[in-house]
């Protein structure tokens, strides 16, 4: 296994470390006095500094310890969380993210400027200092009383991790720390330490008894601060014994410096009842684990090599007479679906990880563009295969400034159209069959079409006059080059984008659906299908071809009559329970040049909102399809989707129903066009 | 100054070198040549599908090793007949660089030859006129032994955009 590089390390925590703060800063914005999301946001700037100064980040670590002070002072209660700090800090963010980036990069000036806000944002409230901060809760009201409360007693027992001082967590600090609160007696315990040869020299093996005299106004919470940043690890048993000394535990209490200890006697612990376990130490701790997306990539590679190896067993299975060597493949062919079905799961990564950083995203637009904007997000808990993710992101983003920038009215213009004075903008997803649908909805003016249709006119796109169905007239939109905007703004207007929407939505086998209406506001919706690596699948053979349908297009297989086949020639719909659903033949699309199947079979599919029918010679059956890409030297065939293979070693094109449904409409009207 | 810059164009098996290692094969008759440093593997024929609506020169894929890949019949795109498969028919996996990602051909042959040295010094550039081929699809020919070998511009037939052929309704 190969080491990560430390930097790299520290770079995907700093990742995760923005997140946390940017959620606590965007959350304290609608509760300013939200004391956990404080904390939240201030643990995660210290980690951020401690980290970024062990690996070397220095920029970032002195320029982070300025924003981590503030939100300590905030923290105390000696200055109120106001937006202005709370902007300051999230501009600050994006300052660190470039530090985290180029830390040798030239920012300085930028830095200053950033630091001179956040002082200002700061400091005008701490001129009137703590004294007048009397409307904030608990933690200020804490230190007004400070009429010097009675001395408490505390024994206080911890461990820390292994491999605590490999993390940077230095034991010796902690406990200069819990000497400052008061008068304290420390002794080690030893027994856990292993013998010389199996001793690491990084690790820590020596646990702690402190009994400590503190006439801290809130003992249990000065000592569990001490322990704020290794809290979530260590193991910690804090009680209070008395409030004065009691010669109860005197004999053993016997002070032993650090360097002289010895080993310990163990019995003394036992025998006060454990009497508060810290509320963090019995929480179940999250088992998650990270793993280089590759590896799964590989594994995914591997389990599509399993399920083909899988179909050709079964196959072999299927004609030999064997008993025992059926039910084996028929155990092989249920685990490797139950293994891919595990891994289809790992690759899913819910919504919501995608639609979090659009908070951020409508925060900045709404400072901007001077407009009141409401984000709602439905559905986070959709799940989707990660690269979908992954490549939807900056589609989305095109999408949500679009939906804003061109969009969304001023709130006056608003408020004069009866309008509510905030726009609202909803990002939505859902599952529907084996398509995941991401929405885009906001309640502006909508599309304005003579504008749309003028444009397209001037630059080209379509002959002045032309008839377009309003489907049609609302997709030139996503032309490249294509730009409604009458000035470039910073956000959208440029004309690049709303195509490269287009083509990144294509290449997930995906499309986009768009309903605007004038006054009320616009939709856009992409629909992608779940995954990408492997599909349940319909095998049929067209002459001597065979072909894959996805199983989750297909609605019903039925076999088409000698008399309704020959009813049905030159006119290609059939009746099917009062409704008439058109169809296709394979046979003549694909010119396979063979006489058809005397029983010809019909597949119905529906794609969006058209059901079509795809004539076939043979259905074959289920089919686990493990999706190989098509070579690029086959990008100009949009009728398949990609290719699989099949259990004998065979290829077996996969048919992507939305582009045959297109091409065969157009067959269709050729026809008609012809005839 | 024309023909230097046509040289760097076109010119993709020398690359400055005086000799070069290909291997030469048969297609109707036809001895023709690539850059040996291409050449993945050769294979006896394999079950090939057809893709509906490709072009015709790429109009199927094979399994090769586990990978769906194309099987070309650079004949069509010359223009030339495509024959009849023989007991001698090969196919050459060679890997190719198609805008900018490497991507692999299998190339359908009469014949594979051997693999030989080809001198620059008995190349010329293919003739602009008198040819039966598309000359933009010809890299160089090499006089040996008194015939001319081909050299194929692979990068060229095989490149994205050529000619906008493989719709479905051409008829």
């Amino acid at each position: 296994m190969n080491l990560m590089d430390p930097v790299q390390v520290f770079r995907m925590e700093a990742a995760e470390l923005f997140v946390v703060i940017e959620e606590g800063l965007l959350d304290l914005l609608g509760d300013l006095s939200n004391q956990a999301q404080i904390d939240a946001v201030f643990r995660g700037l210290h980690t951020l500094k401690g980290s970024g100064a062990m690996f070397g980040f220095e920029a970032l670590a002195a320029f982070t310890h300025h924003c981590e002070t503030a939100f300590d002072r905030v923290r105390k209660g000696e200055v109120p969380a106001t937006a202005e700090l709370v902007a300051a800090v999230l501009e600050a963010q994006d300052h660190m993210k470039a530090l985290v980036d180029t830390p040798n990069g030239d920012h300085e000036a930028t830095g200053n400027g950033l630091l001179a806000k956040l002082q200002a944002a700061v400091g005008a409230k701490a001129a009137q200092g703590c004294v007048v901060a009397a409307p904030l809760p608990a933690a200020v009201a804490s230190i007004s009383t400070t009429a010097a409360p009675a001395a408490t007693r505390w024994r206080l027992r911890f461990r820390l991790p292994v491999n605590a001082m490999a993390n940077g967590t230095n034991p010796l600090g902690l406990l200069d720390e819990l000497a400052e609160l008061g008068d304290c007696t420390i002794k080690a315990e030893t027994s856990a330490i292993p013998s010389l040869d199996a001793i690491e020299p990084d690790d820590l093996h020596i646990g702690w008894t402190v009994e400590l005299t503190t006439t801290q106004p809130q003992p249990r919470a000065a000592i569990e601060d001490v322990f704020i940043f290794v809290m979530d690890d260590m193991e910690m048993v804090l009680e209070e014994v008395s409030s004065a000394p009691t010669p109860a535990v005197a004999p053993t209490s016997v002070a032993l410096p650090l360097a002289e200890a010895a080993p310990s006697e163990p019995a003394r612990a036992v025998n006060t009842a454990p009497a508060i376990a810290d509320a963090k130490q019995t929480k179940p701790a999250a088992e998650n684990v990270r793993v280089p997306a590759e590896r799964l990539d590989e594994l995914m590679d591997r389990v599509g090599e399993l399920v083909i190896a899988q179909s050709r067993l079964s196959q072999l299975a299927g004609v030999s007479a064997d008993i025992q060597l059926r039910s084996v493949s028929e155990d092989v062919e249920r685990l490797s679906g139950e293994l891919r079905d595990t891994m289809m799961v790992l690759r899913m990564v819910p919504v919501g990880s995608l639609f979090g950083r659009f908070r951020r995203l409508v925060h900045d637009l709404a400072r901007e563009t001077g407009k009141e904007i409401e984000l709602v997000t439905e559905g986070e808990t959709t799940e989707v295969d990660k690269t979908v993710i992954e490549r939807l992101a900056d589609p989305l983003v095109h999408l949500v400034r679009n939906s804003i920038d061109h969009g969304l009215e001023m709130p006056e213009e608003r408020l004069a159209s009866g309008k509510a004075r905030a726009g609202r903008v909803t990002l939505s997803a859902r599952q529907a069959g084996g398509e995941v649908i991401i929405t885009i909805r906001d309640d502006g003016r909508g599309i304005d079409r003579e504008r749309v249709r003028a444009k397209a006119e001037a630059s080209g796109l379509i002959q002045p006059g032309q008839m377009l169905l309003d489907q049609e007239l609302l997709q030139l939109i996503l032309q490249p080059g294509f730009s409604t905007a009458a000035q470039i703004t910073s956000l959208s207007g440029r004309g690049v984008g709303m195509d490269v929407v287009k083509k990144t939505v294509e290449a997930l086998r995906g499309v986009i659906d768009m309903h605007s209406t004038p006054g009320e506001g616009s939709e856009i919706s992409l629909r992608i299908p779940l995954t990408l690596a492997i599909i349940d699948g319909l095998l049929v053979r067209v002459g001597t071809g065979s072909y894959v349908i996805p199983l989750s297009a297909v609605e019903e297989c039925l076999e088409l009559s000698a008399e309704e086949d020959l009813r049905s020639r030159g006119r290609s719909f059939i009746s099917l329970r009062d409704h008439l659903v058109p169809f296709l033949r394979l046979r003549e699309l694909f010119r396979t040049g063979t006489p058809p199947d005397r029983y010809q079979k019909m597949v119905v599919i529906s794609t969006g909102n058209e059901r079509v029918g795809l004539v076939v010679d043979q259905i074959i059956g289920d089919h686990q399809t493990v999706i190989k890409a098509m070579s690029k030297l086959h990008h100009d065939v949009v009728t398949f989707s990609g290719a699989t293979i099949l259990g004998d070693g065979n290829v077996a094109l996969i048919l992507d129903v939305t582009h045959l449904v297109t091409v065969g409409q157009q067959q269709e009207a050729q026809l008609r066009a012809a005839g | 100054m024309n023909k230097h810059l046509r040289k760097h164009e076109t010119d993709l098996l020398w690359r400055d070198r005086e000799d070069v290692a290909v291997l030469t094969f048969n297609l109707n008759g036809e001895t023709f040549a690539i850059d040996a440093t291409v050449v993945q593997e050769i294979l006896d024929l394999l079950p090939e599908t057809r893709v509906p609506g490709a072009k015709a020169f790429l109009g199927g894929v094979i399994n090769f090793r586990g990978k769906v890949i194309p099987l070309a019949d650079i004949r069509l795109a010359f223009g030339m007949e495509a024959g009849e498969t023989t007991i001698d028919s090969r196919i050459i996996v060679v890997q190719l660089d198609i805008e900018g990602e490497p991507c692999l051909v299998g190339i359908r042959t009469d014949k594979v030859y051997e693999v030989t040295t080809l001198a620059q010094a008995s190349s010329e550039p293919p003739p602009s006129v008198g040819m039966r081929w598309r000359a933009d699809f010809i890299d160089c020919l090499v006089k040996r032994n008194g015939e001319f070998i081909i050299v194929p511009n692979l990068k060229k037939i095989f490149s994205v955009d050529v000619t906008p052929t493989g719709m479905f309704f051409t008829g």
